[in-house]
């Protein structure tokens, strides 16, 4: 069974817990800049929203890709972006709708989530279980990819 | 490590900045934040200058563990002599600019001199630019974070600024950082004004390393997150009802200050408390309260987002206060309510809104406008005054109409920006302010707590509850209870409380989390991320080291051990009237003596030598 | 079924690794004309500055990729296509039959119509075969003539610049990359460019090459002055490769024109990719992208219908992102703005920041960014979704850059926060 990264907003506080996680395991330094799922703020209605990439069935990043750079994680179906392959070309940050993966100008090479090989750091250090991992055919999870992908035409299935 | 190793020292007079390494042998005896900030002023400026003259310097500083995931790692302090007090000034911090600054890659930013025009300070990782602020000045703080915000096009900014009400000249005016977090006490905000320095803005994209021992940081730091989710106050109270938590406990204590302290309990409290934060409103079914929101790395989140009420009169036709922004903590609703007698929750959310909007400490201003209510109903300040607005206690109206004066500085609001203390003398009342070396206290009062009423008087920043917060163990049992009716061994208590606060606010945590953690807690911290050993005997070492550079520097500047008093209504003209400590006044006088003693000063409250030598200094 | 695909490049690739996929007992066949294994334009400039080998430019990199998935690859040129006998003909004279078949033939640079085009030292940058030829010209300290400030001009810069030449660009265009960014931003680029030593005339024509002394060339430029070259790059533009298709009956004009199955005039033959001139998501005008997403959208999609999974195209955002010598810039869609809509922007010249987003009514239409390297496809996912944006236009034109707010407001499941945002 796979398992996906679900995101309940509503026990969400905003500490960014989970960006230093996520900066920290994937470049080796607290740096919120860097981090794989950002929380975003939404001030005037008091509310914070951690988004990442949900690893979609779709995968607009990988088919986009001109070099085979993205690849399939067949244990965690993570979507991974291989460092040694990728050139740096950032048509994957263009074709995917959901804005998740981003281009380090200082690496030259994308970068996106990975669930951390299977075992994410961000849902390890939620204080308030805003982001857990759970199994794929979760309730919620699936309410909130069809939000995600909401409009977006089905190409190709 | 932790550290970054590097300062910015930047010269406002001349606009020139320059980086240097930071003075690690410092570090190791004052470790970061508050110590190290200090003794960096200490050395560098004559104790006797003018606070708000070009010789004072104001010190931006993190902490080691700011911006790492150590639980509420995101502190910074500011730093410098306070103009309110004339004392040594550390205001204290969350939000989220404090990691940002030190992701730059800078511990602290030392400013020093008066820019010859409004400027604002740029960081972004190594690129420090001084800006022109020309624009920004006579803006609020919100106004001021859009713009820059909208100049910089990087929603990722991070921005500390002062408001009007710093120009303007406002004593007790804040810094207020991420449009609601402030480092709010003793006018820091003040200071930064004199300076012409309107902001600091700041992205950091380089991160926080250098963790000494990555395995055991993560061991520390997960342990006391563990301890912090398990605590009463740090895991359920303080998140689901704020600091705002304790409204109705302390005033079933009887040691709630009511209209300007002459009483301890307050009806009104139930209307202001947490609980009636929770509550949905008649008008639109909302509660005041939308969420709690965290500081940067908080696994707490104390912090309140609140609305008002669109319909109340202090927002009425003004949609600009009807999105959520920072809620009432307890010292806020206890000054803006308790103190002034108004139990309207909305109009204390205002005004606590407009604190934040330009920059002013909700304690002071509450307890100044307290006094000046205090004033209007002896006769002191009149209708012509108050443009012809009734100034009783209890008045929504008068407490509404004074942030905006103070916001501004128009009207009234230039004599309510000089604090209680120089308000209450310029009237002829001096006896009605309540004020320990010129700062407003905040919301406990030292009838029916006695040790809090010794912390409050020998506070090196006056009047704070931050310094030494024996509440803890007097009211909350942390970590064991004392009778808060009782002196006996309460110049001990304040002692150990003051040391390990020094400490604690050196290390880029809150001090909230000594609620539920002690040094022991902290010093594994602090030891796997930085150098050297960091034991917790070390850390209480340090903290007393502080404490004691403070001291000195206050004694240089001028004030004496009789600075180190309450205002004669709590400890002599007028006792407790309700609750437990009915009949009772502090009895500052018993213990005074013993913590002398205990701190190693002579009669006169000066460190002696041998006290001085034994810590270093 | 016997499916053949005419082009190994990303479209053709895709639409065959697609067939194989929802079509696993059919043949399978991509014909490709280049001597080497299918490889990606896109990657040419990092080869030509040396960060990836030759082997890094493959689609696939796995050698045996195709065979294992059973696709058959042929690398020859197809001289004919029967449309009656349902046949191709290659240039070793074989022949063979198939079922479906897809114009995945791409494109070529235009040749400008230019005296002296044809001196050797001039060279379009759009093989790898290319790559190789500037890399043995693009000595350091040599003069280099960059004909063309477009997508593909701008894409080689860095990689001329970093081999140490002396550069001088040649637009025609009143700006820098004119079809993808407008005036401010291409202006930008300009001045990006100048500042990092790049010699940039725009609104000059090259109206001559001639012989210099040895293999120097000189350009004759239309405002009189006259520029040494060891090496010109021409990158005036790329045209559908459509030439095989003169009589067959397939309709074609600025590529072959296809329904919204990518169907062409004849049932069984579908085209993709550069040389499609498939429908725009944004106009809903068919028009030729020639752009890597749209590629791969089109190969997708065209295979779908080949094997008769009914798949209709709803057009391609046409979009681009750019790396101009470290200035990275992106464009979606209508960037240039519709009659009767709105748009905002937020220019800062002394860091090269600019973010335009152009709307109509209150939804997202096209947008330009400069210097934006995060969340950027959020802003084609707002274009593509149509995404009523509701309050959240005026947000937006009060602050361009809360993109990914707008989206995620507009999207996510809340909570208790859903009516609120």
């Amino acid at each position: 069974m796979l398992r996906s990264l679900q995101i309940e907003p509503e026990k969400c506080t905003g500490c960014l817990q989970c960006e230093m996680a996520c900066s920290y395991h994937a470049e080796g330094v607290f740096n919120t800049a860097k981090s794989r799922i950002k929380v975003f703020t939404f001030h005037e209605e008091g509310r914070f929203v951690p988004y990442t990439c949900t690893q979609c069935s779709e995968a607009w990043c990988m088919h986009a890709c001109p070099v085979e750079a993205i690849v399939i994680n067949e244990t965690t179906g993570a979507k991974e972006v291989i460092d040694d392959i990728c050139v740096g070309c950032k048509v994957c940050t263009i074709a995917c709708p959901f804005g998740t993966i981003n281009y380090n100008t200082e690496t030259k090479v994308t970068y996106k989530c990975d669930l951390c090989g299977g075992d994410p750091e961000c849902a390890k250090a939620c204080p308030t279980q805003a982001i857990t991992y759970v199994d794929s055919d979760h309730g919620g999870l699936e309410r909130m990819r069809a939000h995600a992908a909401q409009n977006l035409p089905q190409e190709g299935a | 490590m932790a550290w970054t190793r590097k300062v910015l020292r930047v010269n406002l007079t001349e606009g020139s900045l320059q980086e240097e390494p930071l003075n690690m042998e410092w570090a190791n005896d004052y470790l970061g934040q508050r110590g190290l900030a200090t003794k960096y002023l200490v050395e560098e400026i004559d104790p006797k200058c003018d606070a708000l003259g070009p010789d004072n310097k104001m010190i931006m500083t993190t902490g080691p563990l700011t911006g790492t995931m150590a639980a509420t790692g995101g502190r910074y302090s500011v730093v410098t002599k306070s103009p309110l007090t004339g004392a040594i000034a550390c205001s204290n911090s969350g939000g989220f600019i404090g990691n940002e600054i030190k992701s730059a890659g800078w511990d602290m930013v030392i400013f020093e001199g008066k820019s010859p025009s409004p400027v604002y300070l740029y960081l972004e990782d190594d690129n420090a630019q001084l800006l022109p602020a020309d624009d920004l000045w006579g803006k609020s703080v919100w106004e001021a974070d859009e713009l820059i915000h909208t100049k910089h096009q990087d929603p990722l900014i991070r921005i500390a600024a002062i408001g009007r009400s710093a120009e303007q000249g406002c004593l007790y005016a804040a810094i207020v950082n991420d449009l609601h977090r402030a480092a709010g006490r003793s006018g820091v905000g003040t200071v930064m004004a004199s300076k012409n320095l309107k902001a600091v803005a700041a992205r950091g994209t380089k991160g926080v390393g250098n963790i000494e021992n990555p395995a055991e940081f993560f061991k520390a730091t997960q342990e006391g997150k563990k301890v912090l989710a398990e605590n009463a106050v740090t895991g359920e109270g303080l998140p689901s009802m704020g600091t705002q938590v304790l409204m109705n406990v302390i005033n079933e204590v009887g040691a709630m200050p009511t209209r300007n302290m002459r009483e301890v309990q307050f009806e009104g409290a139930g209307k202001i408390s947490a609980e009636a934060m929770h509550e949905p409103r008649d008008n639109d079914g909302k509660p005041n309260l939308t969420t709690n929101g965290a500081c940067f790395g908080c696994t707490i989140a104390c912090g309140r987002i609140s609305t008002i009420d669109q319909g109340h009169f202090t927002v009425e036709n003004k949609p600009q206060y009807w999105g959520n922004s920072g809620g009432l903590e307890y010292e806020a609703a206890w000054a803006l309510g308790s103190d002034c007698g108004v139990d309207d929750l909305d109009a204390c959310t205002y005004a606590n809104f407009l604190c934040n909007e330009d920059g002013y400490d909700p304690i002071s201003f509450g307890s100044t406008v307290a006094a000046a209510m205090e004033l209007y109903e002896a006769g002191a300040i009149t209708k012509e005054h108050t443009d012809g607005i009734d100034f009783s206690f209890g008045s929504a109206e008068a407490l509404a109409k004074a942030a905006e004066w103070v916001s501004t500085g128009e009207g009234f609001g230039k004599d309510l920006g000089l604090g209680s203390k120089r308000l209450c003398e310029k009237y002829g009342h001096p006896e009605f302010s309540m004020t320990v070396k010129g700062q407003e206290f905040p919301a406990y009062d030292p009838r029916g707590i006695q040790g809090i009423g010794l912390a409050y008087a020998t506070s090196n920043r006056g009047a704070c509850h931050l310094r030494g917060y024996t509440i803890a163990s007097e009211i909350l049992g942390i970590p064991e209870k004392t009778d808060p009716l009782e002196t006996e061994g309460k110049a001990e208590l304040v002692k150990a409380f003051q040391d390990a606060t020094a400490a604690v606010d050196s290390t880029g945590l809150c001090v909230f989390t000594t609620f539920a953690w002690t040094l022991e807690d902290i010093a594994p911290q602090v030891n796997a991320a930085c150098e050297g050993d960091w034991s917790a005997d070390k850390m209480l070492e340090v903290g007393e080291r502080i404490w004691n550079m403070e001291r000195d520097f206050n004694m240089a500047a001028g004030l004496t051990g009789k600075d180190d008093t309450l205002p004669k209504r709590l400890t002599k003209d007028m006792a407790a009237n309700s609750g437990p400590a009915e009949g009772k006044v502090n009895n500052l006088a018993e213990m005074l003596p013993k913590y002398y003693e205990v701190r190693g000063w002579t009669p006169d409250g000066v460190p002696t030598d041998e006290t001085r030598q034994r810590l270093g200094l | 079924m016997k499916h053949v695909v005419i082009g190994a490049g990303p479209a053709g690739v895709i639409a065959a690794e697609t067939l194989r996929k929802v079509d696993p007992s059919s043949n399978v066949i991509i014909v490709g004309d280049e001597p080497e294994p299918p490889y990606s334009r896109m990657a040419l400039p990092y080869y030509l500055i040396e960060r990836i080998n030759e082997q890094g430019t493959y689609l696939r990199k796995d050698s045996s990729h195709f065979s294992s998935q059973n696709i058959d690859v042929i690398r020859d040129r197809v001289s004919e296509i029967d449309t009656k006998s349902k046949s191709l003909k290659l240039d070793n004279n074989d022949s063979i039959l198939f079922d479906k078949l897809l114009l995945a033939t791409g494109s070529h640079p235009i040749r400008p119509p230019i005296e002296g085009m044809d001196l050797p030292g001039i060279h379009s940058c759009w093989t790898l075969e290319d790559g190789r030829n500037i890399i043995k010209r693009a000595k350091p300290g040599a003069n280099v003539v960059l004909m063309g400030a477009g997508f593909i001009g701008c894409i080689i810069l860095e990689a001329l610049a970093a081999r140490d030449v002396n550069l001088t660009v040649i637009e025609m265009g009143d700006r820098m990359v004119p079809r993808m960014m407008d005036q401010t931003a291409g202006n930008l680029i300009k001045d990006w460019c100048q500042k990092k030593g790049v010699n940039v005339h725009t609104s000059t024509r090259i109206e001559a090459i001639e012989q210099g002394s040895g293999d120097a060339l000189k350009v004759r430029l239309d405002n009189g002055e006259k520029l040494d070259a060891d090496l010109v790059i021409s990158a005036t533009g790329v045209a559908a490769n459509t030439q095989l298709l003169e009589g067959t009956g397939i309709e074609t004009d600025f590529g072959v024109l296809v329904n919204n199955r990518l169907q062409t005039s004849h049932p069984d033959i579908f085209a993709a990719g550069d040389v499609c001139q498939g429908k725009d998501f944004s106009t809903g005008e068919y028009s030729v992208q020639a752009i890597q997403p749209t590629a791969a959208d089109h190969g997708r999609i065209a295979a779908m219908n080949m094997v008769g999974k009914d798949t209709i195209h709803q057009g391609s955002v046409n979009m681009n992102v750019l790396d101009t010598m470290g200035l990275i810039s992106s464009s979606y869609g209508l960037w240039m703005g519709v009659d009767g809509g709105e748009s905002t922007n937020l220019i800062d010249n002394e860091r090269f920041r600019y973010l335009s987003l152009q709307f109509e009514d209150d939804i997202l239409v096209g947008a330009q960014s400069l210097g934006l390297t995060q969340h950027v496809g959020v802003l084609r996912g707002l274009i593509q979704t149509k995404l009523k944006l509701g309050k959240w236009k005026e947000h937006l034109i009060k602050d361009p850059t809360r993109i990914m707010e707008a989206y995620l407001a507009n999207t996510q499941a809340i909570g208790h926060n859903a009516q609120v945002l």
